[in-house]
């Protein structure tokens, strides 16, 4: 794990890091300790080559530390970072071309995650050998699965389908 | 999804549910009215669970409506043992018949299965989660005993695990009724439950309570439903909270005059025999209504020129 572009200089550090890349997206101010996380609901483990760089529990502004992840190549949409919202409700994503930031936005919250989560209910039908895909509405303060109706409202990290 | 399939009690409006209890009302008064409404129908039964009486009601209710069934059999001997899914098993007999009836000990299975089928699914009881049939009959025993508005109910025993409870609730909280959730703190409703009739009802008629003792006074019906011994680490502790969870001619006494005493069945010891005769029982009359209920209810589904528009909360 490692970041090229680690510079712990203070209020500039969030900028060098954004510079950095030349195409893709950077996600920014995310949680501590949540950047695997973010990594695990994008389903990106590296495997397809991608350009990857986390850095973890770097000094941050608005947070006392943040986790960011930057992803060369490729550019992510809002439907695909809005699940973040539910890990990483801060996190800001800016889409970068040719070094500049030419979109930078916030996640906002589904109404609907789907494939991403899997159900903590053992009863549940889709915890079985079913060809269905996982399902859950988010709440204000959780997620609830469609099929089951179970409500999860704290780790919700440890329900990412990985 | 299409919106004929029933699936769970919070799909149905207090509309939805008049329509369905008065046409069973309508066929109890007169059941060869309806008798050849349905020659050419088949009904497929897809019972992954043991049940007696709610896959007897229905084969029953769809020949008195003058069509047949086809049943899957037990799980023991049919293509489920070779690991079938079960989106498989009920694409296969939706070619079948002309309509589904599933009883599945997974929680959602009746929800996953609708997605497969084009033929209308009628959820028989889905582990813990819900069993809509069973609250329509329990609807049209309460209403034919007390009224649905204006209703004050006691529902006591299992609320932790008993289907039949929450789909009563939900429905309940489209009436008039104050709710009593009286049971072990154990076997206390799920708060998936609680939450869903606070969202659906405010929360203003709905109460907890672990003794019948302090809401019986006030009660128009006491709802028992059985507490299981599987549900308790050993047999001393449940011996301990179930006996307190039982009813009998004693308890009574401090019961209205009035008080309809119901029970999905079957029972075990919940409810004393000597109760049985006296004018507060009504659970055998409440099995009995399962008939014009889903009759009711199969008609509705099955037909054309009828329908209900209960909307999913998809």
């Amino acid at each position: 794990m490692s970041d090229d572009h680690d510079h712990h200089d203070g209020n500039d550090d969030h900028e060098l890091r954004v510079s950095k890349i030349r195409d893709g997206t950077v996600i920014d101010h995310v949680r501590g300790g949540q950047a695997l996380n973010v990594l695990a609901i994008l389903g990106i483990d590296g495997t397809n080559g991608e350009e990857v760089s986390v850095g973890m529990n770097v000094p941050s502004n608005r947070f006392a530390r943040k986790d960011i992840v930057k992803v060369e190549g490729r550019e992510l949409s809002q439907d695909e970072v809005d699940v973040l919202s539910l890990i990483a409700p801060d996190a800001t994503i800016n889409i970068v071309r040719d070094y500049d930031v030419v979109e930078k936005h916030r996640v906002e919250r589904p109404d609907v995650v789907e494939g991403v989560l899997s159900c903590p209910n053992a009863g549940c039908i889709t915890t079985g050998d079913e060809p269905v895909t996982s399902r859950f509405s988010v709440l204000e303060d959780g997620v609830r699965c469609s099929y089951c109706e179970t409500i999860v409202r704290d780790e919700i990290a440890s329900l990412i389908d990985t | 999804m299409r919106h004929d399939h029933l699936i769970t009690s919070k799909q149905l409006s207090r509309g939805d549910i008049e329509t369905v209890l008065d046409y069973a009302a309508e066929i109890d008064a007169d059941p060869s009215a309806v008798a050849d409404r349905h020659t050419d129908t088949l009904l497929g039964l897809l019972f992954f669970e043991p049940s007696t009486r709610t896959k007897m009601s229905f084969e029953t209710a769809m020949k008195r409506l003058g069509g047949d069934v086809v049943d899957m059999g037990s799980v023991d001997s049919s293509s489920v043992k070779k690991g079938e899914t079960l989106a498989d098993t009920v694409r296969v007999i939706e070619g079948y018949a002309d309509g589904l009836v599933l009883r599945h000990p997974k929680q959602g299975a009746a929800t996953m299965a609708s997605e497969f089928v084009d033929v209308p699914l009628v959820n028989a009881g889905d582990g813990a989660g819900h069993h809509p049939t069973q609250t329509m009959l329990d609807l049209y025993t309460i209403r034919e005993n007390a009224g649905l508005d204006d209703l004050t109910i006691g529902i006591m025993g299992d609320l932790k695990y008993g289907r039949t409870v929450h789909s009563l609730a939900y429905a309940l909280t489209n009436f008039d009724a104050q709710q009593h959730f009286i049971s072990p703190e154990s076997l206390q409703l799920p708060r998936e439950v609680v939450y869903d009739l606070h969202q659906q009802q405010d929360g203003t008629g709905i109460k907890e309570h672990d003794s019948l003792e302090e809401v019986l006074p006030s009660l128009d019906v006491l709802y028992v439903t059985r507490i299981q011994r599987e549900r308790f680490p050993d047999e001393n502790e449940y011996q301990k909270v179930a006996g307190e969870y039982q009813i009998d001619a004693e308890t009574l006494e401090a019961a209205s005059d009035d008080l309809t005493v119901m029970h999905p069945l079957p029972r075990v010891d919940e409810i004393a025999p000597e109760i049985d005769e006296t004018h507060h029982a009504a659970y055998f009359e409440q099995a009995h209504n399962g008939v014009p209920v889903r009759m009711a209810l199969l008609d509705l589904l099955l037909s054309d020129d009828r329908g209900i528009r209960g909307e999913t909360d998809e």
